[in-house]
């Protein structure tokens, strides 16, 4: 009964206290001492006055009003905002039936508010009539997060699509909608023949699976040479596996080009002494193949490393006390077991692959894919919108094609290993074969990237590399100088605005990332409901839709009221809490997968409701998990480019987005540098982080693991 | 009544955003710029314009691409106030399609008369701020190393022993290599110019995306020659890499960069004072001393002597309004799309 009462309470609250209008300065506008923002009752705007009618209604209690109260509320919020705009009626027959009507700004946290007491509302008048087992915790997330994601990735998404059915006039036009789509541009196979290029989907389509295929086993090799073998490579591993992630994934390409372009110091070597002659190979698909694979194998290794350290090793015990070989502990019990995270692994490599974009543009010559097509279809000399939501479609298609066969892969077995039962094994030892297979697949990787992170840490403090190596702060100083003058210490350098205002936007994004991801998570393993697999492919469907498109929708989405977010810091913020979601999501359901569900049976038995299940049994199991969805959202968000690169403003620069800019024009030590600085600052952070939430400890194995490492460190 | 406090409202909430948002803004008011040239030259013209008038400036670089974007995807709720810099055809496209408001500056009658013929053919929503000639230019280091003769015209980019050593940007998105595309188009005639195209098709070792790169690529050695303007080519042999410069002997085509006040713009006052000061010689010279090397289009700007020597280069008589509307524009983009970028090598 209070927990209605509470959720009544804010939803007045949200009615007659908070400003209904402006996200800006909310601190400011709640103090009232502006006209424009007036709560809702007292801001002079008669068709607001109705939202009062659903608290009402839910005054009694009852749970049949409760849900219309909820309902209703969320129904008449969303009908004034869509029906009045800020140069009136937004609607045209309204217009023609009413004449000019009212205007109103976008909405506030007044709105906000509201809008999820109504949905709270909901969700407890719901549960008791019974939905979810009478759970008012779990219908309530759900709801929350169906409504946030319908927000700000299905409606974004719905604007995109939208405009790809329209010509450049805004007109509906279904036949430049199909032959846009089956343009031979696209799909055209003229590879095969020989000689003319094939259509950018194919092209995409066969960078994504390899570099899915290569990123998962080179993954898979660094997770068993970590976990698996004695060698006192397992802390040089873990650390350099982890630096890709932290790298704005450009600069790999940048110091792929300093390496083997044409003038590379590689190069040059190999023609001097060699005299192999100077060609543009890394130019197409070998190099964008080279540098996502030094971007995404990590996010590999971060799955696998997981799912590997989460098997029990009392099975493999048990297969080597029936005398099974290691080969034969190793192919019928722990490779069936890591088949899930395998699956994963390559499903988010596959993904990340297909929506890269910094990469191919870097590096892709005159090999196209679809997420710089898109980007340059919106932004280049043919301003095609329309073609640009056609490229868009496709690559859904493939993404959507990645779900299914994920689906069938993992299928309905159980991969559950560790249970509320006590768990003292130690890891089988790898076969002596793949021991060796994968420490000579993962040493040239590393050493590899040991080179490239060399030449991106260094290349900033040489005046021109590979040309002229004379030591210089130039850079440096040009981008993060600090200088006293009449006011005091200030920070001078160009570069300082951008960074500050980065750490402080992904500082903001990374725990609401990690939350929504980990309770998305939870509700998919944990629950059922009808449409489980929609709200799945809806969660995680932002990871899939390219950051080019994702901007490009948020400024058609977002720029004009109900919801005016553009030129904000809060829409960068949200791009990055919905792109990066998926992760959490992943790294949720990897790990709750290994669970076994008797745990929550247990606590429930015992009559604890599911938030205290979650709370005091799954959240400290899943406590690894939080710090990768954690870590990697943070980090994805400092590193992200192609989603950001049309929702910075003057205000709001990002600095993936200055280092873009720096590199296009040329000034490769700037880039270099701030790239340097950006990767100091994120190893700390993640260090930090790490060290703050602590490591995962399941049986024996971390209590023993870890004096090893911190001796081996 | 409701319209006129919806109105106050509007512009309190204004206020409020900009007291909330910029803590630095002054009582002189606040220009949202949406800037399309290089960022060193971007961030002096808006720290000079704001030292000097007091009104911050906001300013974004992008691509004139990416602001052209950029302004229809804002429509409806404009947010920038001045686009200043960029290649003219965006800027001329944007006029067309009304999303820049019409501005005749006094500052009009001391341009160059190819400055006042862009603003002509915007109608006046539009001015040409400076020039750029096409070129290209070559990595001289490279060219000794393969024993090779330089290049002169541009007819001397389809000689058999360049294979594979020119570059130049897909005019599908760079707006550089559409000016290149109808140039050629307009020295020779539409036949032999795709005839041309083809030739160099075989020399070509990648079409990039953006309309600089060659340059820098030329600059930096990964190609022998590379197709761009002038001025960028001038600006990566300031950085002391060994490009040359070269004005081909046929005659060549150029850009006019441009300015415009956004329609609906929340700062008309001050969109319009930037307009003014941005045509005066000493906002103009600017440009030079941050390492961008155009032609200003103020008679009285002083030009740089870094720049080309425009008495010899040889400008042909660039037709905009032809080339510049979009129905040619399509018409030989998807040409040169299908007939060339596909072809074999």
């Amino acid at each position: 009964m209070r927990l209605e009462r509470f959720w009544l309470a804010a939803g007045a609250a949200g009615l007659g206290l908070l400003p209904w209008h402006g996200l800006e300065a909310p601190v400011a506008a709640i103090l009232g001492w502006k006209q424009a923002a007036a709560p809702a009752l007292f801001a002079g705007e008669p068709w607001l006055w109705p939202l009062v009618v659903p608290l009402l209604l839910g005054l009694g209690g009852e749970r049949r009003a409760l849900v219309g109260a909820g309902a209703l509320g969320l129904v008449l919020a969303l009908i004034q905002g869509l029906a009045i705009g800020l140069h009136g009626w937004d609607m045209a027959w309204l217009a023609q039936v009413f004449g000019p009507g009212p205007s109103q700004a976008a909405m506030g946290w007044g709105a906000v508010v509201y809008g999820v007491s109504c949905t709270m509302l909901l969700a407890i008048g719901l549960a008791r009539m019974g939905w979810c087992r009478g759970d008012v915790f779990v219908l309530g997330a759900l709801l929350l997060i169906l409504g946030l994601v319908g927000l700000f990735v299905a409606w974004p998404v719905g604007a995109i699509l939208r405009s790809a059915m329209q010509d450049n006039d805004g007109v509906y036009a279904l036949g430049v909608f199909m032959e846009k789509l089956f343009n031979p541009g696209i799909w055209g196979l003229d590879c095969l023949s020989g000689g003319r290029g094939c259509g950018v989907a194919w092209n995409t389509l066969a960078q994504a699976t390899l570099v899915g295929v290569l990123a998962t086993l080179l993954g898979l090799a660094v997770a068993l040479v970590a976990g698996r073998t004695r060698l006192p490579l397992r802390p040089v591993v873990r650390l350099l596996s982890l630096l890709p992630v932290i790298t704005p994934p450009f600069v790999i390409g940048l110091a792929l080009i300093l390496l083997f372009g044409r003038v590379g110091i590689v190069t040059n070597f190999l023609a001097e002494h060699a005299g192999i002659p100077r060609t543009r190979w890394i130019y197409g698909m070998a190099g964008i193949t080279i540098a996502q694979l030094l971007a995404f194998t990590p996010i590999a290794f971060l799955v696998l490393s997981g799912v590997l350290g989460a098997v029990s090793p009392s099975l493999e015990e048990a297969a080597q006390t029936l005398r099974a070989g290691r080969w034969h502990v190793f192919r019928t019990v722990t490779w069936p077991l890591i088949r899930p995270g395998l699956a994963n692994a390559f499903l988010i490599s596959f993904i990340e692959s297909l929506a890269d974009f910094a990469n191919p543009l870097m590096l892709g010559g005159n090999f196209n894919v679809l997420a710089t097509d898109i980007f340059f279809a919106v932004v280049g000399a043919a301003h095609d919108q329309g073609r640009a939501a056609v490229l868009a479609l496709v690559l859904l298609g493939f993404t959507l094609t990645a779900f299914l066969a994920q689906r069938a892969w993992t299928g309905s077995r159980s991969y559950t290993t560790i249970t509320g039962k006590g768990d003292a094994g130690l890891s089988a030892p790898l076969p002596a074969g793949l021991s060796a297979i994968c420490v000579s697949v993962v040493g040239p990787w590393l050493v590899l990237t040991v080179v490239v992170y060399a030449i991106i840490l260094g290349g900033g403090f040489v005046v021109t590399f590979g040309r002229d190596w004379t030591p210089t702060w130039q850079y440096l100083l040009t981008t993060f100088s600090v200088d006293h003058g009449v006011g005091g210490w200030f920070l001078s350098g160009s570069g300082w605005r951008s960074l500050i205002t980065t750490m402080e936007l992904a500082a903001i994004a990374t725990p609401i990332t990690a939350a929504l991801g980990l309770l998305a998570a939870y509700l998919l393993d944990r629950q059922n409901f009808r449409g489980k697999g929609a709200f799945e492919f809806i969660a995680m469907m932002s990871f899939a839709v390219p950051g080019t498109v994702i901007g490009i929708s948020y400024i058609l989405a977002f720029n004009v009221p109900p919801i005016d977010l553009t030129g904000t810091g809060i829409i960068i913020i949200i791009s990055f809490v919905f792109r990066n979601m998926p992760v959490g999501i992943r790294a949720g359901l990897a790990s709750l997968a290994q669970i076994d569900r008797s745990l929550d049976e247990a606590s429930a038995s015992l009559r604890a409701r599911s938030a205290r299940t979650l709370r005091l049994v799954i959240l400290p199991i899943l406590r690894p998990a939080i710090v990768t969805a954690m870590v990697y959202s943070f980090v994805r968000a400092i590193t992200t480019v192609s989603a950001v690169i049309f929702l910075v403003s003057g205000e709001y620069n990002l600095a993936t987005v200055y280092i873009v800019g720096r590199a296009d024009v040329g000034e490769y030590g700037v880039a270099l540098v701030y790239s340097a600085v950006l990767i100091v600052v994120m190893a700390a952070v993640l260090l930090g982080m790490t060290a703050l939430i602590g490591r995962q400890r399941i049986g024996r194995r971390g209590a023993l693991a870890a004096p090893a490492e911190a001796i081996a460190l | 009544m409701i319209s006129r406090s919806a109105g106050l409202r509007c512009l309190v909430t204004a206020a409020g955003l900009m007291l909330a948002g910029m803590a630095s803004a002054s009582a002189q008011g606040t220009l949202v710029m949406y800037c399309g040239v290089d960022e060193a030259w971007c961030r002096a013209m808006s720290t000079t314009f704001e030292k000097q008038t007091g009104v911050h400036v906001d300013m974004t670089r992008q691509s004139s691409g990416e602001i052209y974007a950029r302004l229809r995807a804002e429509k409806a709720n404009p947010r920038g106030d001045i686009w200043w810099g960029g290649t003219g055809d965006p800027h001329l496209q944007a006029a067309e399609e009304g999303l820049t408001e019409e501005y005749k500056s006094p500052k009009l009658s001391e341009m160059n008369e190819w400055a006042v013929k862009q603003a002509e053919r915007g109608q006046f929503r539009t001015v040409g701020i400076y020039m750029g000639a096409l070129g290209f230019g070559y990595n001289k280091e490279e060219l000794a190393r393969r024993k090779l003769a330089a290049p002169a015209c541009w007819a001397d980019l389809v000689k058999p022993e360049y294979k594979g050593e020119v570059q130049m940007a897909d005019p599908n998105s760079s707006g550089t290599a559409y000016t290149a595309l109808a140039t050629f188009v307009q020295i020779m005639g539409e036949e032999p110019a795709f005839a041309f195209l083809k030739k160099l098709h075989a020399n070509i070792n990648e079409y990039t995306k953006a309309g600089a790169a060659p340059a820098q690529s030329a600059g930096k050695g990964e190609t022998l020659i590379g197709i761009a303007f002038q001025h960028d080519v001038i600006t990566v042999a300031k950085r002391k890499l060994p490009v040359v410069v070269v004005s081909p002997c046929e005659g060549t085509g150029y850009e006019i960069g441009s300015m415009s006040i956004v329609k609906g713009a929340r700062h008309p006052d001050e969109a319009r004072r930037f307009y003014d000061w941005a045509l005066t010689p000493e906002a103009q010279k600017i440009g030079a001393e941050f390492g961008s090397f155009q032609f200003p289009s103020n008679k009285a700007t002083p030009v740089p002597p870094e720049a080309p020597d425009l008495s010899k280069v040889k400008l042909i008589a660039y037709d905009f309004a032809t080339f510049g509307s979009s129905a040619t524009r399509t018409r030989l983009l998807s040409r040169w799309t299908n007939e060339v970028k596909n072809l074999p090598r």
